[in-house]
């Protein structure tokens, strides 16, 4: 910048270069490992220049994971989620924000606290009341009434199993009640004094004023949403649903099979790219929501 | 902090309210009272009916006699202090660099960012390829000498192996977050100290490292909390080790998933599950101090 530093400039480079060989190395080798034949991939050394068996290796991949309906279950489920939190997110932190009321510290605190109960710790009573969704309800009639009900919803593979879950958002609450927190005060003055309910004040203001936010928050959920694997991978027993990532899993090479693994880089190349091309194009807002979430 | 001008309605904030705590309430407090529970009782024997066998801190007692329960509570601490001091030093260098704004240095931004878009099944998926004894990158070590390299037999490989995984996931966060910290710094103070005749490296140490303190100890205490319970963990381990081999890399969060799925051990699982809460409680706490002190700071 403002003085001649040549020789620093020299070692900084040869870090960054050095870096990005870090970072995209892998990414190449996951590709030219998915370009090559059989014989090729397990040659050691390990040849770092493309084959020719590509499209051959995509295709075993796309059938032998069945690829064509995981992605498209990959991506019913991270649009779900993805608005399903962004409405969310709007909507209660708005309840925490804009209404006066002593319920609405707990309420906060309540969503505040799910961040201390990841999945994994919580794994085997989630996946019990996804099958029985009703069970806290039936108990609570049947200790408040005595009258046992039959009430039954399993959400075992299905779409809201995927979804409902994983749906509850307290960093998203956060960054919406973030933003609620710097707009003016007069704002809201102005439209109760042009006669706006708050209904209205949510839709007609607050939600187009906050379209930046969303769209930062849309990218991360998106990347979060798709990303997703330990729940997937319970709760779908049937290949109905079964998600890419899940269905990655199964290209996979073990003892008894060939390693076959050009097949599975194409696999993972393949279940690897949306998340990346949403990152690599809307990288700016990728990098808002990512930081604007952790404050 | 509270909205000076607010509105008044009995049922709008109830009902927008509400979706969110029914989710919450089922598929988390729920959830949550059944692992509580269950650390503290036992299934009946045999699978009989019958209520719950209250049985105090006996399954936590059996948790803390068994030698595999310290053993996979030393890998985690392994397992998660070195795959942040690698993933937060490897981001700090190159964020300090790319921060030096060196002509085309936009570019290598625009890479470093790229690892976190990889989930974390995927990252492992590859790695495990490229890290494979008898083929991928490093094989080629066996022809000088065999097993020279081997993660699926020695374990103290397969535990480097899974560390690399999750520090080359994490250099894409720890780098924005990094560079983010690293732009609010203000260029007047910059130009000041290279007026008063210091150089870059100088800047660096005395200016840049002291400022981006909160952000280095916030990503500290995050990189932590990912490593001992985060989904990462999960997801690389399962894809590379599953926890092998010989348990050598049977870190906490992946030992309970197993225990209560295979082994079908939920209370023993259950009374993992609320230590490790413990654990989170205590990082969230750090956590909240420090960000209390970060705003008095400002």
């Amino acid at each position: 910048m403002i003085e001649r530093t040549p020789i620093l400039n020299m070692v900084t480079y040869f870090i960054m270069i050095f870096g990005l060989l870090l970072i995209l190395g892998p990414f190449w080798m996951i590709f030219t490992a998915s370009t090559q034949s059989l014989a090729q991939v397990n040659a050691v050394p390990f040849n770092l220049l493309p084959g020719t068996d590509f499209v051959h290796n995509l295709q075993a991949a796309w059938h032998r994971a069945n690829l064509g309906p995981a992605m498209l279950n990959s991506l019913i489920m991270a649009l779900l989620v993805m608005v399903g939190k962004i409405v969310l997110a709007s909507i209660s932190a708005f309840a925490i924000v804009y209404f006066r009321s002593p319920l609405r510290h707990v309420f906060f605190w309540l969503v505040f606290m799910t961040l201390m109960l990841p999945l994994e710790v919580r794994v085997v009573p989630t996946y019990n009341i996804a099958a029985d969704v009703f069970e806290p309800v039936r108990w609570l009639i049947q200790t408040l009434t005595g009258i046992e009900l039959s009430l039954q919803w399993n959400l075992l593979n299905s779409y809201s199993g995927l979804v409902l879950p994983v749906i509850a958002t307290a960093t998203g609450t956060f960054l919406y009640r973030q933003f609620y927190m710097t707009l003016p005060d007069e704002l809201t003055e102005a439209a109760k004094m042009d006669g706006a309910r708050p209904l209205r004040f949510f839709i007609d203001i607050l939600l187009p004023l906050s379209r930046t936010n969303m769209l930062a928050l849309a990218t991360i959920m998106f990347v979060y949403a798709w990303n997703q694997y330990l729940w997937p991978k319970l709760m779908t027993t049937e290949a109905d649903y079964q998600t890419a990532m899940v269905a990655m899993t199964t290209l996979v090479p073990n003892i008894n099979s060939l390693p076959e693994w050009n097949v599975s880089m194409a696999g993972a190349l393949i279940i690897m790219l949306p998340p990346l091309i949403i990152v690599a194009a809307l990288q700016r807002w990728f990098v808002r929501g990512l930081v604007s979430t952790e404050k | 902090m509270n909205k000076r001008a607010v509105f008044k309605s009995r049922w709008l904030p109830i009902l927008f309210a509400l979706p969110q705590l029914l989710l919450i309430f089922f598929f988390f407090y729920w959830p949550a009272t059944s692992v509580l529970t269950w650390a503290f009782s036992l299934e009946p024997a045999f699978g009989g009916a019958g209520d719950r066998l209250f049985v105090g801190w006996d399954n936590f007692r059996d948790v803390f006699a068994d030698r595999e329960y310290w053993q996979s509570v030393a890998l985690s601490l392994v397992f998660a202090f070195t795959a942040t001091a690698l993933s937060m030093f490897i981001a700090f260098v190159l964020a300090i660099c790319v921060d030096r704004q060196l002509k085309g240095s936009g570019i290598f931004r625009f890479f470093y960012i790229w690892p976190y878009a990889i989930a974390a099944p995927a990252v492992g998926l590859a790695f495990r390829f490229i890290f494979a004894p008898e083929s991928g990158l490093i094989a080629v070590v066996n022809t000088w000498s065999p097993d020279l390299w081997n993660p699926a037999k020695f374990g103290s490989h397969a535990m480097i192996l899974v560390i690399i995984c999750f520090a080359w996931k994490w250099i894409g966060y720890n780098f924005i977050f990094m560079t983010a910290g690293l732009q609010s710094i203000p260029r007047s103070l910059i130009e000041a100290s290279s007026m008063d005749g210091s150089g870059p490296v100088r800047r660096a140490i005395d200016l840049q490292i002291p400022l981006l303190a909160p952000t280095l100890f916030f990503l500290l205490v995050l990189n932590l909390t990912e490593s001992f319970v985060g989904p990462d963990t999960y997801g690389i381990v399962d894809l590379t080790t599953e926890g092998g081999p010989n348990g050598a890399t049977n870190v906490m969060v992946y030992r309970i998933v197993s225990e209560a799925f295979q082994g079908l051990n939920y209370s023993g699982a259950a009374s993992q599950s609320l230590i490790l809460i413990g654990l989170i409680m205590v990082f969230t706490f750090i956590q909240f101090r420090f960000v209390e002190r970060r705003v008095h700071y400002k």
